[in-house]
């Protein structure tokens, strides 16, 4: 068994490596036809631009993105140096140099990577897959009797911040600013997902389709972990079913199938304000010129955000999207169950936390308001400031640095709800309904509690558990997502999450249950 | 301002001091040698485990002391001079109080085997021990075996500890079956057959001898009274604990096996009070012990006490008897008295059920005559400690409990439960045609 795990292991750094190699390598040649067609496209009328790239690209061949990359960024600098120059804005182009030399890497793929992208993707994508499993399943063996198994977590490199934890965290980091700031030298990753991207929505593989398609095998390696590592605990293995379900149908597989269907690219349950672009005017505009589908989009949205989800909030608490449903509580409660026990509990960080998520839902709506403004009043300005550039700030700011490179990338170190916990705009609206009007609590079991701390180490969302259920209180607090981990780890039985009356939800208390009852009354009055 | 001064910073002493500091504006000093915090020391064994890093252990953060102007001295009291309310120190100095709060806990017992002083010979209870354990055990190479000595709740979670890093243990036990001086037969068989699935090494109704040296004083094997000689780099030493009261001798305090206290938990001596593990009350309160070394007993001896000192002299009274453990990977939960059949009286009876399969059972406790329901043990089921407690207080017979058996559920959602078949069972043992009620909350929450 031990054996097999090692070779899981080898050939799954195999398939690693081979897939972080993959945006180096590759040859590239952009034939004169593609870039007409891409000069077309795009209505590029700058005769300097295409004048460079035609003497300096077309035609030659390039070994990597890094030879061909430098050239269209210096191409598009020239020529829009010269149009400012001469004041000839009508020919500047306003695509940033990474997006067109996608776009042009894209198209003149050449060579081993773009003709066999079967064999490619085995040696990526499939090594990995194989060599995780056989790391993964022999575990249902080796670790023995059901039951918690917390063993060497704070004994392991990968799981104490040790070297390797540091290393994902690079592996990560450098994922996500390749993904979201230099989309160029993702190109040969799209080449090997091409063919599933054409069964699905009949377009050759984006960047954001090899996002998509990753997350969700990374998510169905780790949640078999997950069913192997709980599976003495069905509410774990149900909610990990959940979740996998959500991401893999309603994320991945349906907004590919509507766009084949000529119906825009949407997930439906990815709700407002997490989905913070959704009242942008391309959205809008997309939705209200794609008839019957796109007007019942903008009606579900809205109905999602405003009623939906703060109902199901209400009966569930919001575990039934965070844990259940969300994307990004899926790839946490996946791929980020090793790194649970990072999230700091001290108070320093609750304060934090406060200011933080509730100034991003702040952000987000006064965008969205200003966006919306703009939308109807037909005007790209309020009050002096540029609605674009608000959207470009938070998209950036948010979006893309908070969301991405901290939220998943950090994983190893701050834990695998930084987004959620720290910076997620729904969460935050969510969390409003939980604290202040719903039936869901976790109940502290009357006075079982031995302060031991695991509820407290393993809350993902850096809750002090513990505080509570040591005085005998129920647990409520707006950030808690439901996963069931604190139940789960408990030695003693303290912990249940339950969706019960509200009456009695919130029960502070001084002395606990097991007392005099005499002192129990007396010192508990107030 | 009145000065309180408490010798212990564990779950008594420092229950205590946070409830005066409620209560009142005292000067509160809290003296301990063992650890800088307070820490949980039911969470020691996750530490050696890797489930936790000792900061974890401690549930305040460490500028909670000085914000709650709660003094920590690091030190080590030697003695108590009553007469001139004042404490001397290992270090010489001495520091004086108006009230003095004993709470110093337990001690693992040693009964005098020969080789028990011996390197690698050690307890499980301080943080000192715990860092001895990681000395004399780090891994399987260093502690090639380990013997545990003695079955009780510390002996199981040490073997836990030590099979946590793949090292051979065998396990002592002086009984004929695992901790059934308190378990009734059929659970202690369960568990005795879970330690066996753990790849320990049960030795049932086996006695230490002896520990046998090697020469450089590190014990290398132990002997059994049946003669077998186990080598071995590592003895834990887990025949419980008794109250550290030692450096109390001749201080005139009134000593029985702890601290002798009444229910107001005051000594004989004015001024002077003991709680937790190290008290000892003249008569057992009901059916408990008069020392009880258990985790809430010291809270509540602590929050009781702080009123007392407040002005509002309060005695000691525990409410009805609950505890939980958790053996290996089973999960246990006791409310009510359930006894072992060496310990049980005539008139209770027991029913027990347990799962074809899985770890799971029950026994619950019944008064033969009167039908009254007295408590229930749970093994791999989580039960509502509110609901028992209420059920015991109203004196609910056993048809009443076993009806409403969903209502004291408190397992995790979607977990299988088992009061049909538990049910079923109990109808056929006694004849009877109780069905089960649908869990209701209206019942759970209300306040009988």
């Amino acid at each position: 068994m031990k054996i097999i795990q090692k070779i899981g292991l080898i050939i799954f750094l195999t398939g690693l490596a081979v897939f972080t190699a993959v945006p180096l390598l590759g040859t590239f040649k952009l034939d004169q036809n593609s870039f007409d067609s891409i000069v077309a496209e795009k209505n590029i009328k700058s005769e300097v631009f295409i004048a460079d790239i035609n003497q300096n690209v077309v035609g030659k061949e390039f070994s990597g993105m890094q030879g061909l990359s430098p050239l269209v960024a210096n191409a598009l600098d020239n020529a829009n140096e010269t149009h400012v120059k001469n004041k000839e804005y009508d020919k500047k182009i306003y695509t940033s140099s990474s997006d067109m030399a996608t776009l042009i890497g894209k198209k003149s793929g050449t060579g081993f990577i773009a003709n066999n992208k079967g064999i490619m993707w085995f040696l990526t994508f499939g090594l990995a897959i194989i060599g995780a499993l056989m790391y993964i399943l022999p575990n249902a063996i080796l670790l023995g009797k059901k039951g918690i198994k917390n063993d060497g977590v704070y004994h392991e490199s990968a799981t104490n911040k040790g070297w390797i934890a540091w290393m994902v965290f690079i592996f990560l980091v450098s994922f996500y600013l390749v993904l979201y700031f230099a989309s160029e030298y993702a190109v040969n990753w799209t080449f090997i997902v091409d063919p599933i991207s054409e069964s699905l929505s009949g377009n050759p593989a984006g960047h954001w389709f090899v996002y998509g398609f990753m997350y969700c095998v990374v998510m169905t390696v780790m949640a078999a972990r997950m069913y192997i590592k709980y599976r003495h605990n069905v509410y774990q293995m149900v909610r990990t079913t959940s979740v996998l379900f959500f991401q893999i149908v309603f994320a991945f597989l349906i907004p590919e199938i509507m766009v084949r269907l000529q119906m825009p690219y949407y997930d439906f349950k990815n709700a407002f304000p997490l989905d913070y672009d959704f009242f942008f005017q391309w959205n809008l505009k997309s939705l209200l010129n794609s008839g019957g589908i796109g007007l019942f989009i903008l009606v579900w949205g809205i109905v999602l955000t405003l009623i939906f989800v703060p109902v199901m909030v209400y009966f569930f608490g919001k575990r039934w999207y965070c844990s259940w449903v969300c994307g990004c509580g899926g790839l946490a409660e996946t791929l980020g169950d090793p790194y649970r026990q990072h999230s700091s509990k001290s108070l320093f960080s609750w304060k934090v936390e406060r200011w933080l998520i509730h100034g991003v839902l702040l952000f987000a709506l006064v965008m969205t308001a200003l966006t919306l403004y703009s939308f109807f009043a037909e005007t790209g300005t309020v009050l002096g400031i540029k609605t674009s550039s608000i959207q470009n700030l938070y998209s950036l700011l948010i979006g893309s640095i908070f969301a991405g490179v901290i939220g998943t990338g950090f994983y190893p170190i701050f834990g695998n709800r930084v987004w959620c916990r720290f910076g997620c705009p729904l969460a935050a609206y969510l969390g409003f309904v939980q604290r202040f009007k719903s039936r869901f609590r976790i109940t502290t079991n009357g006075g079982q509690c031995i302060s031991c701390g695991n509820c407290s180490t393993y809350c993902e969302q850096g809750i002090d558990v513990r505080a509570y259920a040591q005085k005998g209180e129920n647990i409520v607090r707006s950030s808690c997502v439901g996963c069931g981990v604190c139940s789960a780890v408990c030695p003693r039985g303290v912990l249940k999450l339950e969706n019960g009356p509200e009456e009695g939800r919130i029960n502070s208390t001084e002395v606990l249950l097991g007392n005099d009852v005499d002192l129990m009354e007396l010192v508990n009055k107030k | 301002m009145e000065n309180i001064v408490i010798i212990g910073n564990g779950i008594a002493g420092v229950t205590a001091a946070r409830h005066i500091r409620k209560l009142s504006d005292k000067k509160i000093t809290i003296i301990s040698a063992e650890s800088e915090y307070f820490f949980s020391r039911t969470a020691l064994m996750y530490v050696y485990m890797g489930h936790m890093k000792f900061e974890h252990t401690q549930p305040y953060e460490n500028w909670f002391w000085k914000k709650n102007r709660i003094e920590l001295l690091n030190a080590f009291v030697e003695r108590v001079d009553h007469e001139n309310k004042s404490l001397k120190l290992k270090s010489g100095t001495s520091v004086s109080y108006d009230k003095l709060i004993i709470a110093t806990g337990s001690k693992p017992n040693k009964f005098g085997w020969p080789g028990q002083d011996l390197k690698g010979v050690q307890g499980l209870y301080s943080k000192q021990d715990l860092e001895q354990l990681e000395k004399n055990a780090p891994n399987q190479e260093v502690c090639k075996r380990a013997v545990i000595v003695g079955g009780g709740l510390i002996g199981i979670e040490m073997a836990e500890m030590l099979r946590s890093r793949k090292i051979p243990v065998t396990f002592l036990v002086r009984e004929n079956s695992f901790w059934n001086g308190v378990l009734p037969k059929g659970e202690s068989q369960l568990i005795n057959e879970h330690i066996l699935d753990h790849h320990i090494d049960l030795r049932l109704e086996t006695n230490l001898e002896e520990i046998i040296s090697d020469e450089n004083g590190h014990a290398k094997a132990i002997r059994t009274d049946k003669g077998d000689i186990i080598e071995c780099s590592v003895v834990g030493l887990t025949a419980g604990v008794s109250p550290n009261i030692d450096f109390l001798k001749d201080s005139g305090i009134e000593l029985g096996r702890g601290v002798k206290v009444n229910r107001l938990l005051e000594t004989n001596i004015k001024d002077i009070y003991a709680i937790g593990d190290c008290a000892e009350q003249h008569e057992g309160i009901g059916n408990r012990r008069p020392i009880e070394a258990v985790w809430y007993t010291g809270r509540m001896m602590g929050e009781t006490l702080a009123q007392t000192l407040c002005g509002n002299p309060t005695e000691y009274k525990p409410g009805h008897w609950f505890n939980s453990a958790k053996f290996l990977d089973i999960e246990y939960q006791t409310y009510g008295w359930v006894f072992s059949e060496r310990s049980k009286q005539d008139h209770e009876e027991h029913f027990h059920w347990r799962h074809a399969k899985e770890n799971i059972c029950l026994t619950i406790a019944i008064h033969k005559d009167t039908r009254q329901f007295l408590g229930i043990n749970t093994f791999g089921i989580r039960m509502r400690h509110e609901i028992f407690d209420r059920w015991l207080t109203e004196n609910k017979n056993i048809e009443f409990v076993i009806e409403h058996l969903k209502d004291a559920n408190f397992d995790p959602e979607f977990f299988k439960a088992y009061e049909q078949e538990i049910v079923s069972q109990f109808n056929s043992t006694y004849n009877t045609n109780i069905s089960v009620k649908k869990k209701s909350w209206k019942r759970i929450f209300s306040k009988a």
